[in-house]
């Protein structure tokens, strides 16, 4: 949102569209960041079900990648994969921040 | 019963974006509930932390029509848009082939303690409704002030441990038993940890004609203190150690075990997890803590009784 | 037109039956219950094809409206006294969330001591929670004002919420002659009920209710402020209309024998009834006596009063309540500000009576023209807020 509505322009009562969060990223809060292994990941759909943050990306049944713009780096998902399979890695963030 | 495969076809029904901590369990069960129901769904929700955290003005991480009004009414307000639903339909001025269902969402704040009274209504009257209980044990959204589904013992910063009191001095409402008590349809408890649990159950409450009550032990990172990792392990954990056994009750009368533990853990293993349980752990609490054990095996014996064989 | 012997209580039951809401959710509270129980006994019936809600509480009747409301139903419900009390909190948010939810309310003390009778301690307690305040002086009016007020509320320039009281017993259990409209002509006078937008309108979801921080909230309260200040321009052109169609016109204050009035006191509610015996007997005894009776309370028909009393030499202010603030009532007080920018600020005085249901005498009320004879001579007000009808 660049510039702030005024009254006038604003929709009466406290009312927005729905699933509006999408334009707002909580990325930047995040201190570990999940890294997948495309080798080792089993498509149990595990990290999907379990991510509090919908940002676990599923195309025909397949965990093809995370969204970084909402991942806040829980850890939930490198927790819940499978003991044997450990497709999730939890690097530390500033890895990449400062790259 | 949806498969994991079959779930993540349908549309993702809370995005994120939203404000809740990382790792919080009520965003979890919101996904879950909204993943399990296949049908159009309007959501109401009391005041806290799953409302603030998720609709902060101009965003919101609903893709479903949403409203929330107050603190204690999140089923008295689902009630008026339900009732709302059956007259428009009646005059004509909705579609009558397209069925939507009605999810109520409150904390324990909201729905053990200053929502029990339009809970207890708004079931009491047979609005077809499922009202979904997100119970992390404590007022959160306030900063973890203790609420009657507060554990015994845990801390919280209404009911902290002290040099003379050892945190809450009483043991939790059972708000599961109350709500089978009204007889209603469909009543279950589940936790964060058991998805199939949590999606099958939402599915059987939605398909019961008339009103439907679930409690979901939701893990609270913040309010608990321990990793947000563990959230998960957490929930898994309460069921394994009976402390929050998986169970329905159709029409108040047919209890079933949804989970049994293949070998039932000591609440100890719970508790150590937790930052609010660990003066549990000093040698001078442990007969606090073995007060605490005595009480959920006499419930779980309890449980297996009520339970069909 | 049909005229009929109706309560006030029967006569805004009535209204809601021709009004035939798509909810209403009510619960049961003395002097209002009768509202409640009619028209239960209407839906039994099927005279109507409203879904009536019977809550276990004020809270969630007005949660419940709201919820129906939001839902794109044309919501009502009716209360009194502790009732409204406990709707308080929903009472803003209706407002603030601008759902134009009708409420017949009977005007009762409020506790404590507990007293089932009237004043308006309920009604002024939420004078300031963005709902329109509509007083009726008989059950002619309650009648009137209740079908006008689904008009009013629902108008798209105001699209608030509006309760319409009458006095507690005097009124709600008082039996007088109405003149009743015929069901098909209030149907067409108050038109279908449309929505922007409804939550049961899943093709186009929307959040509603949003936590609004710093950067928001005083943008919607402005936009509810700006629906107020609409008001009474629609409140003016409902209340011409009606008198149209219907033979009895309504405005936002009534004067009676105001034009060359020396003195004046202003009323609310079933006392402007008292107050005409009163004047009329005065002005047989040449004493230039008039009323201003404040029908629509919220929004406050400041300029209007200012004028109409612009050129009296005294005022009284009946107030059926203490505001209990140290210094005078509601209606006094806003009367008074009112004043302040009006050609004349003539001499003005509160008097509080009537509280948990004492009745007001006529001698009590031609005491009040006395005394503002007095301060007319002299053009001193010895005592600014004065107590009618209570023992000393």
């Amino acid at each position: 949102m660049s510039k702030k509505p005024g009254w006038k322009e604003l929709a009466s009562g406290d009312l927005l569209e729905a699933g509006t969060a999408k334009e707002f990223e909580t990325g930047d809060w995040r201190t570990l960041r999940p890294i997948k292994d495309d080798e080792k990941c089993i498509n149990c759909l595990n990290c999907w079900i379990w991510c509090p943050d919908s940002a676990i990306i599923v195309k025909d049944e397949k965990m093809i990648g995370i969204d970084y713009r909402y991942c806040k780096g829980c850890g939930i998902c490198a927790r819940v994969c499978p003991p044997k399979v450990q497709a999730i890695k939890m690097v530390d963030e500033r890895e990449f921040r400062e790259k | 019963m949806a498969t994991l495969k079959e779930l993540s076809k349908r549309p993702e029904r809370f995005t994120g974006g939203h404000r809740l901590c990382p790792g919080c369990g009520a965003s979890i069960v919101a996904r879950q509930v909204l993943l399990a129901c296949k049908d159009p769904a309007v959501v109401t929700i009391s005041t806290g932390c799953l409302e603030v955290g998720s609709t902060i003005f101009p965003y919101s991480a609903w893709e479903v029509p949403f409203f929330h009004s107050a603190f204690e009414n999140s089923a008295a307000t689902c009630s008026g848009v339900e009732t709302a639903y059956r007259a428009l339909k009646k005059k004509g001025r909705l579609p009558v082939d397209k069925e939507i269902k009605f999810i109520a969402f409150g904390g324990d704040g909201g729905t053990y303690d200053i929502g029990i009274q339009s809970l207890s209504g708004a079931m009491e009257r047979g609005h077809k409704m499922l009202y979904v209980c997100y119970s992390n044990e404590a007022y959160m959204n306030t900063g973890i002030q203790r609420s009657s589904a507060t554990p015994r013992a845990a801390h919280t910063t209404t009911a902290p441990v002290g040099k003379v009191i050892p945190g809450k001095k009483e043991f939790p409402k059972d708000l599961t038993g109350i709500m089978a008590a009204h007889k209603i349809p469909y009543v279950a408890q589940t936790a964060v940890g058991f998805w199939r649990d949590l999606t099958t159950k939402v599915e059987k409450a939605l398909a019961v004609d008339g009103p439907s009550f679930i409690n979901v032990h939701t893990p609270c990172r913040l309010g608990w203190g321990y990793q947000p990792d563990m959230t998960v392990e957490i929930g898994k954990l309460a069921a394994d150690t009976c402390f929050w056994p998986l169970y329905e009750v159709e029409d108040g009368r047919a209890w079933k075990l949804t989970y049994k533990p293949k070998e039932k853990r000591p609440v100890k293993d719970l508790f150590n997890l937790q930052q609010r349980f660990k003066h549990l752990l000093k040698e001078e609490n442990k007969g606090l803590l073995d007060e605490i054990q005595a009480r959920i095996d006499q419930d779980w014996e309890d449980l297996l009784k009520k339970v069909e064989k | 037109m049909k005229r009929v012997a109706r309560t006030g209580n029967e006569a805004m039951a009535e209204a809601m039956r021709q009004i035939n809401p798509d909810v209403v959710a009510a619960y049961p509270i003395t002097p209002a219950t009768e509202i409640v129980q009619i028209f239960s006994q209407f839906v039994a019936d099927g005279l109507v094809d409203t879904e009536f809600v019977a809550v276990e509480s004020e809270h969630s009747a007005m949660s419940a409206c709201i919820g129906a409301a939001a839902a794109g139903a044309r919501a009502m419900t009716g209360t009194s006294s502790q009732g409204l009390a406990l709707m308080y909190e929903m009472l803003y948010i209706a407002a603030g969330l601008r759902l134009p939810i009708v409420m017949p309310e009977v005007n009762r003390a409020l506790s404590s001591p507990i007293n089932i009778h009237c004043d308006h301690s309920d009604t002024m307690g939420a004078r300031d929670s963005g709902w329109i305040q509509i007083f009726s002086e008989n059950s002619q009016e309650a009648y009137d004002n209740v079908i006008q007020a689904v008009r009013i509320c629902e108008h798209p320039q105001v699209r608030l919420p509006g309760l319409i009281t009458v006095d507690g017993f005097i009124i709600s259990h008082g039996l007088e002659v109405v003149d009743l409209i015929h069901d098909e002509e209030v149907k067409s006078f108050i038109g279908e009920y449309k929505t922007e937008r409804s939550l049961l309108d899943i093709k186009h979801p929307y959040s509603l209710g949003a936590l609004d921080l710093q950067d928001f909230y005083f943008e919607h309260k402005r936009q509810e402020a700006e629906a107020m200040y609409n008001t009474p321009e629609v409140i003016r052109a409902v209340g011409e209309e009606f008198g149209k169609r219907f033979g009895r016109k309504y405005d936002l204050i009534e004067k009676y024998k105001l034009e060359d009035a020396e003195l004046a006191i202003v009323v609310l509610g079933s006392t402007a009834g008292t107050s005409r015996v009163v004047i009329d007997d005065l002005r047989e005894k040449g004493i230039k006596a008039g009323m201003l009776k404040i029908r629509i309370f919220r929004p406050f028909p400041h300029k209007e009063i200012a004028e109409s009393l612009s050129s009296v030499k005294a005022v009284a202010v009946m107030d059926r309540v203490d505001g209990v603030a140290g210094f005078g009532s509601p209606t006094f007080n806003e009367v008074r500000a009112a004043l302040y920018d009006g050609p004349t600020r003539p001499p003005i005085v509160n008097y509080i009576y009537g509280l948990g249901g004492r009745e007001i005498s006529l001698e009590e009320i031609t005491s009040v023209y006395k005394n503002l004879e007095k301060i007319a001579k002299t053009g001193e007000v010895k005592k600014i807020v004065n107590y009618l009808g209570v023992r000393e």
